[in-house]
């Protein structure tokens, strides 16, 4: 609590007003910036200057949108949904836990080839990997190589931490779900030959270069994946541990590509993942021909059980990526009104301006008052 | 509450009732406990600073608030955020207040050495010791010498002067700076600085326990078995200083905490204002949006668990304490209470402090209020009030010495019949002194210097020795009660009682009477040249109902005279009939002198016959004498001797009105700010005043009155003004009846009214007094609220804070006081805001105000530039805050609908952290301290643009509201934006976008460019720092991005820094970029368009000042139209005069006092 006593007070201090004199004066220092007179740039922003940049947006803006519109609608798309709740699909057998392991076909059409590069995801929806306990649920620490880590994750992971005293490599929740459908493609070049012919899928390249390069990191040491894990355990839903991902050194372990790009959870419950890449062999040929397709599925990831979806996607991709008409509906609908509100705003500002202009013209500003 | 005064508390509780001490003994003394002489107002020491600044701090809401948020993210079931996000502002927010706190207690401790380290002389052992400050003890006897403070309070017991006397002076105590005389009683007066004798003084002192009252004091000394009663007038109290004293001697009775001094420096009240209240109640409002946010989403949580959670456990299991949907439900309440905290920001409070800080300092760096002769600027010394400068709508003033400069010149006079200084032309037809020429007193050696007369004429009638011109100027040279003092030979200076008699004495001595020196029976003038010594017989001493004083000498030439002067009215009462004519002429020369606002005084003469004297003085003794009574007699007296006067003519003083108040007056009244005069000086002299300041005009519809002594006839008087200014206002179906027809012992708003026409108002003393008891308050305040101006006189102290108070309950304007005397405290510390003028009457006002400076008309600049600088800031902080806090944190409550309400936060956690603290605070504070939308010049030309601030148009509950609606829009759009950027989309190389890491990249971005833009758009004066802040901001975000998301520090700390590599892989796609710039338009759009399309569509008045400044700036200014000076043709006669008594009673104290013999022949007062 302060008091309002003031010791200068009692202090018999100097006398108030101090003999005249540059030496002793108090008066505060002439500089722009304790006087307020900093130089500075003053823009008028009245209703005439704004109302410009309203055309402006609009006309900056449509051009954009239609832009993306244009692209987006160039880009190839194709959807397969596998998840197999309706009686008739082919996958619907998989559903029962008995059948395992389960694989299903779909065949599809594709009316128009695929010219560039195709890519392949998997989309889930109704799949909450955006929620905090499951976003939570990992050991970026163990991810990244620490031995310490790896041998006692952190407690974020329950209750995937740890499985029968052994600890689990990769920990939590979100590594324990891993997606483990398999699927592959195959193209059915003429109707008469039935052979499928399988497409080539590349597994490798469909994660950020930091993620597989800096980010995950196996544990260090100089034996084989299998030993530098030594004294983990597999998480519960797996079917073999983390160094048997794969057959290839540099993408097994924590590592493996498929597992990083899991990893790296979605942001909303309806989301698609990088599966493979399908790239493109010369520039006469397109990389998915139109015809006939079969979609192989290994069937091993439930979700129906929370009204979840699966879906297979097939997508050329574009300058500004995949296909998405919102930015480009979005720019048009916005530098439309944008444009609209301008003109209307002008006209009535032209009216008022006109009315008021008898006023104005009559007016006569005074002076500030000046002192001696 | 510092310790000091606790500790006094303390043994008042102990029951303290009245205290006793015995001289020279200590071991008495310190057996009841008494406190030594140390002062304490420091609050810490090095050991208890942490925890007691802590428990301090924690005692605000907010602070409080956030650490209970702290605990709650140490429960890691209920934390979505590491407990950083808040440990890290807190900690910030705590630091600097208790770093704040510590250099000024740091300054305290300092200041608290040097004072109780202070040499000081004690009395041991039989001889004078020199010791420290906080060594004094109750019963101690010390020495004082001239110009020493006084060390605690203490009795006086001896001084070097005649009859005990030691003069002080207590500018420091009440403001005052005429000195003040203490006298110590004979008996003890006669120890003199025998040590011998002082040592072993042992008298016993029985007085008041320690109380606050300065002017109370009452207590018995018991000497030699002996009691003599003890008056306030023999304690020098601490904080004086001895003056014109060269030693004297004194019994220590208060020390330390226990003094007057500092039982007065009771807890100041701390001062808010009006956009703090507002403040507060939004954050209550922000506080229950937030629980009822965080109940809607613990509901939607609950839905979701049992829909879909539930099932979702196969890949989610639900944790061991989650026992159903409820109890989850319960947790995630709280986790969303964490996560949305941030609509309460820390960082508002800290701010808010912060700019109103800068601003303070604005306030003491402007040159252009500081004034160069008193060498002193301009001061904010509270530093929490800024903003309400720009909202003032009721002005307070004192008169004297704020509106007027105290300084009065002898401007005219009358003598006998004839008009001097009239130097040119007629009367009103002003003519600047400097371009009059000055008379010539170089004659007279002993002249003042600083005295300018302008007609040669008086000079020289007086060199010609015109009788009646030497009667006229020997009178004012002898009746008076002024002190005067010659430290070096021919440099006389004058302490006198009022300004007005030291003006009269100064006129009489430049024009050759010098007033030289006097003794309790003697008055010396030097009559050109030639020294005469007159014998004062007796002085008559002025008093308000007398309003005249006396004065009878024996001439050198042994002849008995009585000079008297007084007010007009009461003087030609009391004239010789033979002066009837000569009054007339006078009298018509007092109405012109009154004409010009000057104030008057009439003097006159009587020849004594000696056997009358001899009759009259032995009554006069008797009168003097008697214990009952006194007062009257005496009057009765002296009426019987000034009776029969000889008109010698009149005197007119101008009350010089302080710089630029004329204009001052008329830009307040142009921004609508009342200015209402609070003056303890006489009605005439008010009034006078109040047309020359043009707060009363000649065209005025009417000036009423109100001087009822009783309940009717004032409400009849304030009736009738209601009536003529607006007569359905008496209607009681008038809805500002109401509150009046209500009996409202509650305070209500009584709503303002607009009456038909330009109306003044006067009230008295005691009308105010009676109206202000008698419940008539309602009636005064509208009526005096419907008046352009309105003029209290006669005010004491309490009643000017009474008024202040009255206005501040039941009207919503701010209200401010400015005054310069200790007078003025009480208005002062009532009103919002209290400036204090540092003028000539003392430190006092200066020292409890909010504000001061030395010049009245700074409080244009105060208000209309800096007040409404201030704000204009803080409004556009607040918005600005609100809406960016809002954005901000509801992103949060639209991403809860798509991660199954599930706490998860948007942004990363860093980014939380370091947003309101770092990306987004200095922009603001920038806008905060560099913005204006127009400069000093166009403030001061314009004061219509100060109405926004009186009607708090910038910030209140709907802009608030705005801000809020606006702030939910732009969340909306950041978040779906940014949604349907990256539902199902990918990125240019075909990996897929929808991460949750690039996501909060996107919104977070979008956010910054948006809050950065709006803040741009909020800028109307951009300097080098503006965009400074602005844009390196911005820029420092995507660095930290960097930084934050970089290799190295995620590799370091993996479980810390989760985003590795985001910044580098995801800033380069141009889909992001696309959706922070639709992002960006979309969220200033509508803000664009109601900024500039409100004013075109429903202009208040400040927008159409605005449209009318833009005018000027494109056209060139007209040539300035100087001011017109008005002068009216009708004006009350003035009547200077203090209404204090004069130093008459000390004057003629050596009569009634034993005197010494050894002092007799020196004894003149050498003041």
């Amino acid at each position: 609590m302060a008091t309002n006593y003031d010791v200068k007070a009692d202090v018999y201090s100097k006398p108030l007003c101090a003999p005249k004199g540059t030496a002793n004066t108090r008066r505060p220092n002439n500089t722009a910036f304790k006087q307020q007179r900093l130089p500075a740039w003053k823009p008028i922003l009245t209703a005439s200057t704004m109302m410009p940049s309203f055309f402006i947006v609009g006309l900056i803006f449509i051009p954009i949108g239609i832009g993306i519109l244009v692209t987006s609608n160039n880009i190839q798309e194709t959807e397969i949904d596998y998840t197999g709740t309706e009686a008739s699909s082919p996958c619907n057998k998989c559903l029962s836990p008995v059948v395992t392991p389960c694989i299903c076909t779909i065949n599809f059409t594709l009316k128009e080839a695929f010219k560039g590069n195709v890519y392949m995801y998997y989309g889930l929806s109704n799949f909450y990997q955006n929620h905090r306990h499951y976003v939570k649920s990992r050991d970026d620490s163990q991810l990244s190589g620490n031995t310490k880590a790896l041998l006692n994750p952190s407690r974020e992971c329950e209750p995937y931490r740890r499985n029968e005293d052994k600890p689990i490599a990769p920990c939590g929740a979100i590594a324990n779900s891993v997606f483990n459908d398999t699927l592959e493609l195959f193209w059915i070049a003429n109707e008469s030959d039935p052979t499928p012919i399988p497409i080539p899928l590349k597994k490798k390249g469909i994660v950020w270069w930091t993620d597989k390069n800096v980010k995950f990191r196996n544990p260090p040491g100089k034996g084989s994946l299998e030993e530098r894990f030594n004294g983990t355990t597999k998480p519960p839903s797996w079917h073999k541990p983390v160094y048997m991902l794969d057959s290839e050194d540099d993408n097994n372990g924590f590592i493996n590509e498929d597992f990083i790009v899991w990893m790296r959870t979605a942001a909303l419950p309806t989301f698609r993942k990088l599966y493979r890449r399908i790239d493109r062999k010369n520039d006469s040929q397109p990389t998915l021909p139109a015809g006939q397709y079969y979609l192989n599925i290994t069937y091993n990831y439930p979700v129906h059980s929370f009204h979840g979806r699966k879906r297979m996607v097939l997508s050329t991709i574009s300058w500004m990526g995949g296909k998405n008409s919102f930015l480009g509906i979005a720019y048009i609908t916005v530098g439309s009104i944008s444009f609209l509100l301008g003109v209307a705003i002008s006209s009535l500002y032209c009216l008022r301006a006109l009315l008021s202009y008898i006023s104005f013209s009559t007016w006569r500003p005074r002076m500030p008052l000046k002192r001696s | 509450m510092s310790l000091s005064e606790k500790q006094s508390k303390d043994r008042k509780n102990g029951g303290e009732n009245e205290r006793l001490l015995q001289a020279n003994n200590r071991n008495l003394t310190t057996s009841f406990g008494y406190p030594d002489n140390t002062i304490k107002t420091s609050k810490y020491n090095a050991l208890n600073f942490l925890p007691m600044n802590l428990f301090e701090q924690f005692q605000r809401l907010a602070n409080a608030y956030f650490l209970i948020l702290v605990f709650l993210q140490t429960i890691p079931q209920i934390s979505p955020l590491a407990s950083y996000t808040t440990v890290i502002p807190l900690t910030v927010v705590l630091s600097i207040t208790a770093v704040k706190d510590a250099i000024d207690d740091m300054k305290r401790h300092q200041n608290d050495n040097q004072v109780n380290n202070r040499p000081v002389l004690l009395l041991a052992n039989g001889r004078m010791e020199e010791d420290k400050w906080m060594n004094v003890q109750v019963g101690d006897i010390i020495k004082l010498k001239n110009n020493q403070p006084v060390t605690a309070d203490i009795l006086l017991l001896s001084s070097s002067e005649p009859y005990g006397l030691a003069y002080i002076e207590t500018a420091e105590l009440d403001g005052e700076t005429n000195l003040k005389v203490k006298q110590a009683i004979s008996v003890t007066s006669d120890l003199e600085d025998n040590l011998e004798l002082l040592s072993a003084f042992d008298g016993e002192v029985k007085c008041d326990p320690p109380n606050n009252k300065l002017d109370k004091f009452t207590g018995i000394l018991t000497y030699k078995g002996q009691q003599y009663l003890l008056g306030h007038d023999k304690l020098l109290l601490r904080g004086c200083v001895i003056r014109h004293t060269e030693w004297c001697y004194g019994l220590v009775v208060y020390t330390g905490p226990d003094t007057k001094l500092m039982q007065n420096s009771g807890k100041s009240t701390f001062k808010r204002t009006h956009i703090d209240r507002l403040v507060n109640v939004l954050v209550l409002w922000i506080f229950l949006l937030l629980v009822i946010i965080c109940f809607i989403i613990a509901v939607g949580h609950s839905i979701w668990q049992s829909k879909i959670g539930y099932y979702f456990q196969s890949f989610l299991p639900w944790e061991d304490y989650i026992s159903s949907s409820v109890v989850s439900a319960a947790l995630i309440y709280w986790s969303y209470f964490i996560i949305l905290n941030t609509m309460v920001p820390i960082s508002l409070y800290i701010s808010v402090e912060i700019i109103r800080l800068g601003n303070s300092f604005y306030i003491n760096w402007d040159r252009k209020m500081f004034y160069a002769p008193m060498n002193t600027p301009a001061q904010a010394r509270t530093t929490t009030l800024n903003e309400e400068l720009g909202q003032v709508k009721y002005v307070f003033s004192d008169k004297t010495g704020t509106l007027t400069q105290n300084i009065m010149m002898f401007h005219k006079c009358s003598i006998h019949g004839e008009v001097y200084g009239n130097s040119h032309g007629k009367v009103g037809a002003k003519v600047p002194d400097s371009e009059k020429e000055k008379v010539d007193f170089s004659y007279n050696k002993l002249a003042s210097p600083n005295f300018a007369f302008y007609d040669s004429t008086l000079v020289e009638a007086v060199r010609r020795g015109d009788k009646w011109v030497r009667l006229f100027f020997l009178s004012l040279s002898l009746c008076h009660t002024v002190i005067p003092e010659e430290k070096v030979e021919g440099e006389l200076v004058y302490q006198a009682q009022s300004p007005d008699e030291g003006a009269l004495v100064t006129a009489a001595r430049n024009f050759g009477f010098v007033f030289r020196s006097r003794t309790s029976e003697t008055i010396t003038v030097v009559e050109m040249g030639v020294t005469r010594v007159y014998q004062v017989l007796a002085i008559l001493d002025f008093s308000n109902v007398r309003k005249r004083m006396s004065v009878i000498v024996r001439t050198p030439e042994d002849q008995l005279m009585l000079f008297c002067k007084g007010a007009d009215t009461i003087i030609c009462e009391l004239l010789h009939s033979s002066c009837t004519d000569l009054n007339n002429m006078t009298m018509e020369h007092l109405d012109d002198f009154a004409t010009e606002g000057l104030r008057t005084l009439m003097v006159a003469y009587r020849e004594l016959d000696a056997a009358f004297f001899q009759s009259w003085s032995h009554k006069h003794s008797a009168a003097y004498w008697s214990l009952e009574d006194r007062e009257n007699k005496l009057s009765v007296v002296y009426e019987e001797i000034e009776k029969d006067l000889m008109l010698l003519g009149a005197t007119a003083i101008e009350d010089k009105l302080q710089d630029a108040v004329l204009e001052t007056i008329v830009t307040l009244n142009k921004a609508k700010i009342k200015i209402w005069v609070l003056t303890g000086d006489k009605q005439e002299t008010a009034v006078n005043i109040a047309y020359s300041c043009n707060i009363f005009e000649d065209e005025m519809d009417e000036v009423f009155m109100v001087q009822g002594k009783n309940y009717e006839t004032i409400c009849q008087e304030l009736r009738t003004a209601r009536a003529k200014m607006k007569p359905e206002s008496l209607l009681e179906s008038d809805p500002t009846s109401v509150p009046l027809l209500a009996k409202p012992k509650t305070p209500s708003v009584v709503p303002d009214e607009v009456p038909s026409g330009t109306y003044g108002l006067v009230i008295n003393g005691d009308s105010l007094a009676c109206a202000l008891e008698e419940d008539l308050e309602l009636e005064l305040l509208q009526a005096a609220c419907m008046c352009k101006g309105v003029i209290c006189c006669r005010m004491t102290p309490l009643q000017k804070a009474q008024v202040v108070e009255l206005v501040k309950r039941y009207k919503k304007g701010v209200t401010l006081a400015i005054g310069d005397g200790a007078n003025d405290v009480s208005m002062i510390k009532a009103a919002h805001i209290g400036v204090g003028i540092s003028g000539r009457e003392g430190m006092q006002a200066m020292l409890n105000s909010d504000f001061s400076f030395s010049q009245f008309h700074y409080l244009q600049r105060l208000l209309l530039v800096h007040g409404r600088w201030s704000y204009n800031r803080i409004c556009k902080f607040l918005s600005y805050f609100f809406y960016k806090n809002f954005t901000f944190t509801l992103v949060h409550v639209w991403y809860a609908f798509f991660n199954g309400f599930s706490a998860q936060t948007v942004y990363d956690s860093w980014f939380i952290t370091c947003f309101n603290l770092i990306y987004t605070s200095l922009p603001v504070l920038g806008l905060s301290l560099f913005d204006q939308d127009v400069n000093d010049t166009w403030s001061l030309c314009f004061p219509e643009l100060y109405e926004a601030g009186q009607h708090n148009l910038f910030f209140n509950k709907k802009k608030f509201m705005n801000c809020l609606i606006h702030g939910i829009y732009s969340s909306f759009v950041l978040f779906f934006v940014s949604v349907g950027t990256i539902h199902n989309s990918e990125r240019s190389d075909g990996k897929d976008i929808s991460d949750f890491q690039t996501f909060s990249l996107i919104v977070q971005t979008s956010l910054m460019c948006v809050v950065t833009m709006q803040i741009a758009m909020k800028t109307a004066y951009w300097t080098l720092m503006s965009h400074l802040f602005i844009w390196g901001s911005l820029g420092f975000y995507f660095c930290m991005l960097f930084f934050l998301y970089s290799d190295g520090l995620c590799l370091m700390f993996p479980r810390i820094f989760h985003f590795l590599g985001v910044a580098r892989t995801s800033l380069n796609q141009t889909q992001l970029w696309l959706s922070i710039f639709l992002s960006t338009i979309l969220c200033i759009i509508p803000a664009v368009g109601y900024m500039f399309l409100k004013p075109l569509f429903y202009p208040v008045s400040v927008d159409k000042v605005f449209d009318i400044i833009r005018h000027c700036m494109k056209f060139p200014l007209p040539p300035p139209v100087p001011v017109r000076l008005k002068h009216s043709n009708f004006r009350r006669s003035a009547y200077a005069f203090s209404h204090q008594h004069g130093f008459g009673a000390l004057i003629t104290s050596g009569k009634t006092t034993k005197s010494k013999q050894k002092k007799k022949n020196s004894c003149s007062l050498k003041i």
